[in-house]
């Protein structure tokens, strides 16, 4: 199917463009890689009256870091999140869930602003700012705000930004020395939509996990962080997942059955991911 | 109504394009129904099937999911013009010995695809080669004879550069 019909502009400086969606508001989108939102135009599922190309902002397009964070721009792309030193470096959770975003033509264009902005409950990167404890950068004609990736997902495709409101930045805390990561995700076809998937980070202290994360994505309507089932698994490693953990995550989790897979079959594979997770721990430290 | 409409200045293989063209367009439309270009396919139009990707600035995109007047001031690549031009002469001869053409519907999406292989990903195994295609359907080879074909290449350019 083809778009309907709408106006485009491209602003050049951020300024004009926060003008812009600033005086359209609900009329108007965002347009940065376009890879969710062309497609829905294309699906009729989304009929802006006008699209703010920002692809044009330079300042938008940055890697930057200071001494305890990473700050990416909203129009990085997946794979120069995939690709970039820095990233695989000081936010490899990040570098590792990149690798499963879409395919590589999308992973060219998409962006992790865009991504983010979105909220789809199966997209990667969500997941990973709750497991990082992430902060999203946002700004509009009234200046620009901070909001805990916690606060940020407030349910499907809902986030907190607000009216006139876009995303600039993503800041991800460094990972220290004790820290491990693990990151999986289940799909019928490399690159489509995650049947349920897992972003773990980890302080792991000689044997011992101090304390973690364990977030999840697809399982519900958006990425959560199963905190009791974390709890659970902290002291010294263990190889095996304990019945009582499992039944904590199938709790904890309740995942709710979509077009990837059934409720049932996703909780199951959330314990599946959790081993694996286990053992990527134990054989790291 | 009037569709919305805005002049633009890019360039498609080797030709000029400067013309006022509908915004609502994407690109392979344009490349279509405005240039005759009817190489690059359109099957999902959501960004799903790869059938209809080309080459942006160099960088291999879906055509479905960019707008026409998004390429303004940029350089769009074709199956058209980088078979003219001999830059998939290697792939498509591949492509043909190890069968790996059938109905051709994915074809020049999948050619494009393993152009960036080649170009980007030289020393990809055969399992990331499958990785890579992972985002183009084919209906028709069950894909075995398309990792053959790519992986045939990648083989020649590795004993190639070892001289």
């Amino acid at each position: 199917m083809k778009s309907p019909d709408f106006e485009y502009v491209k602003p050049s400086s951020m300024a004009q463009a926060l003008s812009l969606l600033d005086e359209h508001r609900d009329d108007a989108q965002i347009l940065a890689g376009g890879q969710s939102l062309l497609a829905m135009m294309n699906l009729r599922m989304s009929w802006p009256k006008l699209l703010i190309d920002i692809t044009g902002l330079a300042a938008l397009r940055s890697i930057e870091e200071d001494s305890s964070c990473v700050r990416i721009g909203a129009l990085i792309t997946h794979h120069q999140v995939r690709t970039h030193r820095l990233v695989a470096l000081s936010v490899p959770l990040l570098s590792q869930a990149a690798a499963h975003v879409a395919h590589l033509a999308i992973r060219h264009v998409g962006t992790i602003g865009g991504s983010m902005a979105l909220a789809d409950p199966a997209a990667e990167y969500p997941a990973v700012s709750l497991a990082l404890g992430a902060t999203v950068v946002l700004a509009s004609t009234r200046g620009e705000r901070r909001v805990r990736a916690t606060d940020f997902f407030l349910g499907m495709y809902k986030t907190a930004l607000m009216p006139g409101e876009i995303i600039t930045a993503i800041e991800f805390p460094k990972a220290t020395a004790q820290e491990r990561f693990f990151f999986a995700e289940l799909s019928r076809r490399r690159g489509d939509y995650a049947m349920v998937g897992l972003a773990m980070s980890a302080k792991v202290n000689q044997g011992f996990i101090e304390k973690g994360q364990l977030a999840y994505f697809a399982v519900q309507d958006q990425a959560v962080l199963a905190v009791k089932t974390m709890e659970s698994l902290l002291g010294p490693i263990s190889s095996t997942v304990s019945p009582e953990t499992f039944q904590t995550l199938r709790v904890e989790l309740s995942a709710k059955g979509d077009l990837q897979a059934n409720a049932q079959t996703k909780n199951h594979l959330a314990g599946v991911l959790l081993s694996r997770a286990l053992k990527s721990l134990g054989s790291s430290s | 109504m009037s569709e919305a409409m805005m002049h633009v200045h890019f360039q498609v293989n080797e030709e000029v394009v400067d013309q006022e063209i509908k915004v609502r367009r994407h690109l392979v439309d344009f490349l279509r129904e405005d240039l005759g270009l009817t190489g690059s396919h359109l099957g999902c139009e959501h960004g799903v099937c790869g059938a209809c990707q080309v080459l942006i600035d160099g960088v291999l995109v879906r055509g479905c999911l960019s707008l026409a007047v998004a390429a303004h001031g940029k350089i769009v690549q074709t199956i058209e013009g980088l078979t003219e031009d001999g830059s998939l002469k290697q792939l498509q001869a591949a492509f043909l010995k190890h069968n790996a053409f059938q109905c051709g519907f994915c074809s020049s999406g999948m050619l494009l695809s393993a152009l960036t292989i080649v170009k980007d990903y030289p020393q990809a195994t055969r399992e990331e080669i499958r990785e890579l295609i992972s985002g183009n359907y084919c209906r028709c080879t069950g894909y075995q004879s398309i990792v053959d074909a790519i992986e045939s290449v990648l083989q020649e350019n590795a004993n190639n550069s070892l001289g």
